[in-house]
């Protein structure tokens, strides 16, 4: 009993510590977006009062720059990336698991590259490939970059969840005379929606808070996402933190929202029933 | 409503002949059973009628048309699945119709269709359910009703009784044939359990390393089977084998003669003298009783009362355990010695290839 207490007790310990790790910085950046100037740098671990509570830096962000446009720009681009990259990827995973052709192995082999290779070393060809297809400056090429960058891992987990429906389900649907398009958006997707919830999220977060690929890819305000708008108040003798928290902190908000959103799906079980 | 026809089918996977020169004719409104040992072959022969897999040579001809490169849903068959394969997030009625968008039945027919099966299965109360709310029994019904809903010229069903308890069973199994009747449509039924084979089909294919055994009615396997496997297989408990051998044959009469049996004569039919043969008796025709055609003797190790008979297992003299059931209340009790015999006319003589020999006239 005794033992067991200390156990419980140790497992809990280990889960607030790194909860308050991975919280922290962020409840740092919410709390001092909200404080003056002179109280960020005087107590920048107190969370803001009466006295120091001030919303210049949201002010700012919202009067002097093209925050609007921003937001708008990062949530296109991974809203449009991540249905893209769930559609191709479901029906790719399926294509892969569920219909044997000529180099389907070595396909799958190909995509499961992209998981190990990292997309930024291909910068560079990147660039010059966006520049000679002129796509350079505008919201496609960033999405197309995001659908290459996300599509191996989404191919990857759904590959998994699409082995694991029971194989009669699809041999009832032949017989049952369904053509197979209508057999993989109406029996299979349905039943893909907590592995369609976890690639969204999984998808979501790095586009979300690129900065990379945004600043080489995209340069004039009317492109830009909000991870690289937020730069701009970084500058190289001055820094506006007010404004920089406080973009930072709204920056926060969507990934959050969509999170809450898809956390619903991520209960599975919905095969109960199917099969015995 | 159409025939079955099969000829010269075969699939192997690589090296693997899984099924080998399978030729089978089902008639119009037959219920027939695949039934044999799990591995040989008989749900691969199912799926390749369905359509789900691909022979690798030989044709399969439904109502007279040549249906190897027609999809499943092209060959109007419909197929119930072990497992009930029901869509989850579709409730019952929406199960039973979600095929029929794609085939061109309109909604007044789907509807219609779907009430006559509902009332058929007894499914009314059901129709607004999803699968995850119904019990075994009535997923598998649902799983039956979408098949008929189809109109299907064959019905076909796999081991659909495996996955439910012990008297659903035995209640679904009557609800198949009852099925059967009113439909009079061609059904082809793959089973392990050759009480369900029994009872069902109208006839029996009995199938093992790919091939197939025998082709008969439920009695006549059960009265001649033509080789030893299938006296195996078919009758619970199964039947029990004596090594013998042809000692000598006079006037039509063949004296065979054996380690565990006492020497008897049979009439000779093709029996060589000198042929070594194997004898079957089923354990319901073995009887404590001294006299008899065949006589077998042993010491009792163990009995097992069911009731409305017993089996009394008992090892003979070449150390193998045969198998007696004893009627009536008084059963031998371990360790006590017994003569068991039979009549000429349940014994099963087997060539040496495990042929059935005809004996008598």
């Amino acid at each position: 009993m005794v033992k067991q207490r200390f156990q419980i007790f140790g497992v809990h310990a280990i889960l607030i510590a790194y909860c308050a790790l991975a919280l922290g910085p962020i409840l740092l950046v919410v709390m001092n977006s909200f404080k003056t100037r002179n109280a960020i740098f005087g107590a920048p671990l107190a969370p803001p009062t009466a006295t120091t509570f001030s919303l210049i830096g949201y002010m700012k962000v919202f009067n002097a720059s093209h925050i609007g446009t921003y937001f708008m720009n990062s949530l296109i681009v991974t809203v449009v990336s991540m249905v893209l990259v769930l559609l191709f990827g479901a029906m790719a995973a399926w294509a892969l698991t569920e219909y044997k052709f000529r180099g389907s192995t070595a396909l799958a082999l190909f995509l499961s590259i992209g998981i190990m290779v990292p997309i930024r070393l291909g910068s560079v060809a990147i660039l010059t490939m966006m520049r000679e297809a002129d796509l350079n400056d505008t919201l496609t090429a960033l999405i197309l970059v995001y659908i290459a960058q996300g599509l191996p891992l989404s191919i990857f987990i759904l590959s998994e969840f699409i082995q694991q429906i029971p194989r009669d389900l699809r041999d009832a649907a032949r017989c049952d005379g369904v053509p197979e398009t209508r057999i993989f958006f109406e029996v299979i997707a349905p039943l893909l929606r907590p592995a369609i919830a976890t690639v969204a999220v999984f998808t979501i977060v790095p586009i979300w808070n690129d900065l990379w690929f945004p600043l080489i890819l995209t340069s004039s305000d009317s492109t830009h996402t909000i991870t690289l708008g937020v730069q701009q108040f970084l500058g190289q003798y001055i820094t506006d933190w007010n404004s920089v928290l406080a973009a930072l902190s709204m920056a926060i908000l969507p990934v959050v929202a969509i999170y809450v959103v898809f956390s619903r799906q991520l209960i599975s079980g919905l095969t109960a029933g199917a099969v015995k | 409503m159409a025939d079955l026809r099969i000829d010269r089918l075969n699939k192997s996977y690589g090296t693997a002949h899984v099924l080998s020169d399978i030729g089978l004719s089902i008639d119009n409104g037959e219920f027939v059973v695949l039934v044999g040992p799990s591995g040989c072959g008989k749900s691969t022969l199912l799926r390749m009628i369905a359509g789900l897999d691909a022979p690798t040579s030989g044709d399969i001809r439904i109502g007279g048309k040549l249906v190897n490169a027609l999809a499943p849903a092209e060959r109007k068959i419909a197929m119930v699945f072990q497992s009930y394969a029901l869509y989850p997030h579709m409730d019952v009625r929406k199960n039973m119709t979600f095929g029929l968008k794609f085939t061109g039945v309109k909604p007044v027919e789907r509807e219609r269709r779907v009430a006559e099966a509902a009332r058929m299965l007894r499914l009314e109360a059901l129709l607004g359910r999803y699968p995850r709310d119904l019990s075994g029994g009535q997923r598998q019904r649902v799983a039956i009703g979408r098949a008929i809903v189809r109109e299907p010229d064959v019905f076909l069903f796999d081991e659909p009784l495996s996955n439910l308890d012990a008297a659903l069973r035995v209640s679904t199994r009557v609800e198949i044939a009852r099925l059967h009747r009113l439909l009079g449509a061609t059904m082809v039924y793959v089973t392990h359990d050759q009480i369900e084979a029994m009872t069902l089909a109208d006839r029996i294919v009995v199938m093992n390393h790919g091939r197939i055994e025998q082709v008969g009615k439920p009695l006549e396997l059960y009265y001649s089977p033509a080789d030893l496997f299938v006296a195996g297989f078919i009758g619970s408990p199964a039947m029990n084998f004596f090594p013998a051998e042809v000692e000598s044959i006079e006037d039509g009469s063949a004296r065979i003669a054996g380690d565990s049996i006492a020497p008897f004569v049979l009439p000779a039919g093709t029996l060589k003298p000198g042929a070594a043969v194997t004898i079957g008796v089923r354990p319901e025709h073995l009887t404590p009783a001294a006299e008899g055609d065949f006589a077998t003797a042993g010491v009792v190790e163990l009995v097992e009362r069911l009731g409305e008979a017993s089996y009394a297992h008992v090892r003979r003299a070449d150390d193998k355990m045969t198998v007696a059931e004893i009627r009536g209340r008084r059963t031998p009790p371990p360790g006590e010695r017994v003569q068991l015999s039979a009549p000429a006319a349940d014994i099963h003589v087997f060539d040496a290839d495990g042929r059935r020999v005809t004996t008598g006239p």
